[in-house]
């Protein structure tokens, strides 16, 4: 095993737990797959894109600014469209999530392009390093390094904060919650925001990697997220960490092994995997201990 | 203190209860009897807020609480320890208490309370660092409990807390609602229990099937009524019935 692959998987490990992890913070919660997640991530891209094109925003002000971009836009998602649905049914907020999502994708089509839009960032973030004698873009080090910090900072939230244990007893018996004094609606805008402050995270790194965006972007995140937290398990943030780590293991492993020939079929035989994963360990690596309560 | 007036509930087309009324004084200890599915816990839910109920009206220290939110109910004073426990398994015993006091948090306070938890629930102090899901059931209603003290509630609702436990539980259960009662936090029981809840309660309504089908003091219901044939329905034939 060379250094190479090593850095090479725990930087993509990192990535995808990110992405993992803020699907399932909503997923914990209201039992809802957010198909607008994907465009969480997309939205905070062309942030970057037009501070980066149309402003004089230093690179690291044009960060923050889209993380917070994309927290805004999964909170505002919340609030105009899940609320209101949110008592009726989970069918409701499915269709509702995908209306949201196909409604934000159209929007940057006619407002921005369909086309792809390059992304300016700064020339270091893709600059080499060399650490213990491996060669690699600064990105990947930085991914790894990112990844570590957030994962820390929601351990400290969620394990010692009364918000981050109400949180999880939200996750874990919702209504039961609500009956210690816990305010429904501001337990699940914080998971709202907490995901998009991810997504946000996550399309830094993302869009980094081909320096450019386009409103589909968000697909293959949002798709990479959900495969994670089926294997790791959707019902433990633990799972998703884990889920994410093995999808970059497994990715990787697959592009070292498979033949040329086959290398871009790598997606289906991740999605092979998926399956085999939902027919023998349908709760995923890490067996949560919720209970498939929804919220009414 | 609590007054509910013809209330109404239903659960899409079933409806469980047919206009019920009932109230609960300052100080008093109220059991609610009547065999499973009479309409007890939905009479609960709809007093805490869970359940939005169709028509009536539940008035609690002079104001209306219908319609408003659980997490309101609760910050005007009512407690509720829901049927089946419904502990956090996943979150430790501490963090249970941790959210049980979730409105009224003040660290020297808060220490104070824990303290007389501990004295009630001796075993809670043992298991602090443990996840509720690894407690007995006894343990698990011990901890719904002290959970739904913490917030000091001015009238504490019990839904069926001798369900499921041991004997020697039930006694201790039962013991410590008379404890509570004697220091004057108003109380409402559901039991199927009726034995025992009558035993500790002041008065005491008779539910079957969504209606309230009597009202009155232990003294009056044994009485008047063979406990076991207004509490079990149908007077004449008890060969069906359910045991306690
Ligand atoms: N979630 C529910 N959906 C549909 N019907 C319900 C639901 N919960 C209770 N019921 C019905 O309402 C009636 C009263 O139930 P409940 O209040 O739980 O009775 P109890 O607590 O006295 O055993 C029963 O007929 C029961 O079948
Ligand atoms: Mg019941």
């Amino acid at each position: 095993m060379s250094g190479e692959f090593v850095i090479n998987t725990l930087s993509l490990g990192s990535l995808y737990a990110l992405m993992a992890l803020g699907l399932v913070f909503v997923y914990g919660i209201l039992k809802l797959v957010n198909f607008a997640y994907g465009e969480y991530i997309m939205v905070a891209g062309y942030g970057m894109y037009v501070l980066g094109i149309y402003t004089p925003t230093p690179w690291w002000a044009t960060m923050i600014i889209a993380v917070l971009l994309a927290a805004l836009t999964s909170y505002l998602t919340e609030l105009v469209a899940f609320r209101p649905v949110r008592t009726k049914s989970l069918n409701a907020m499915l269709v509702t999530s995908f209306a949201v999502s196909v409604l934000l994708q159209n929007a940057v089509l006619l407002i921005v392009s369909p086309r792809a839009r390059a992304v300016p960032l700064p020339a270091a973030f893709n600059a080499s390093v060399t650490l213990f004698g491996v060669t690699t873009p600064l990105r990947n080090i930085l991914t790894i390094i990112t990844a570590v910090v957030l994962l820390a900072g929601l351990t400290l939230l969620m394990k010692y904060t009364v918000l981050g244990i109400a949180m999880r007893a939200a996750a874990d018996k919702f209504t039961t919650t609500r009956l210690m004094g816990v305010q429904a609606n501001m337990v699940i805008s914080v998971a709202f925001i907490i995901s998009g402050l991810l997504a946000g995270v996550v399309s830094i790194f993302w869009v980094g990697r081909s320096s450019s965006v386009d409103p589909l972007i968000g697909a293959a995140p949002l798709l990479i997220a959900f495969i994670a937290t089926v294997m790791g398990g959707m019902n433990s943030l633990m799972g998703a960490v884990v889920g994410g780590f093995v999808y970059g293991l497994l990715f990787n492993v697959l592009s070292i092994t498979l033949p040329a020939s086959m290398v871009n079929y790598r997606d289906a035989f991740m999605f092979v995997i998926v399956i085999l994963f939902l027919l023998f360990r349908p709760e995923g690596i890490i067996r949560g201990s919720y209970t498939e309560e929804r919220v009414g | 203190m609590l007054t509910v007036t013809e209330l109404q509930a239903s659960y899409g087309a079933i409806t469980a209860l047919h206009g019920i009324s009932l109230e609960v004084n300052e100080g008093e200890l109220v059991a609610l009897l009547g065999t499973n599915g009479a309409g007890k816990s939905t009479t609960l839910k709809s007093i805490c807020g869970v359940l939005r109920p169709v028509q009536g009206s539940i008035e609690f220290a002079g104001e209306s609480i219908m319609n408003k939110k659980p997490e309101s109910i609760l910050k005007l004073g009512i407690s509720m320890v829901p049927e089946g426990r419904e502990i956090f398994t996943s979150l430790t015993v501490a963090e249970n208490l941790r959210l049980g006091a979730y409105t009224c948090y003040e660290r020297s306070r808060y220490q104070q309370d824990l303290k007389e938890m501990f004295a009630l629930f001796p075993i809670l102090e043992e298991r602090l660092s443990q996840p509720g899901g690894l407690l007995s059931g006894g343990e698990q209603q011990q901890l719904a409990i002290a959970r739904a003290l913490m917030s000091h509630p001015k009238l504490l609702m019990l839904d069926e807390p001798s369900l499921g436990l041991s004997p020697t539980m039930v006694d201790n259960i039962f013991e410590l609602i008379g404890m509570l009662r004697d220091r004057g936090i108003t109380i409402l029981l559901v039991e199927q229990n009726a034995e025992r809840a009558l035993k500790v309660a002041d008065r005491a309504y008779v539910l079957k099937t969504g209606h309230i089908e009597f009202s009155g003091t232990p003294a009056q219901l044994e009485k008047e009524l063979d406990i076991a044939s207004v509490y079990f329905g149908g007077s004449k034939d008890k060969s069906s019935e359910v045991t306690l």
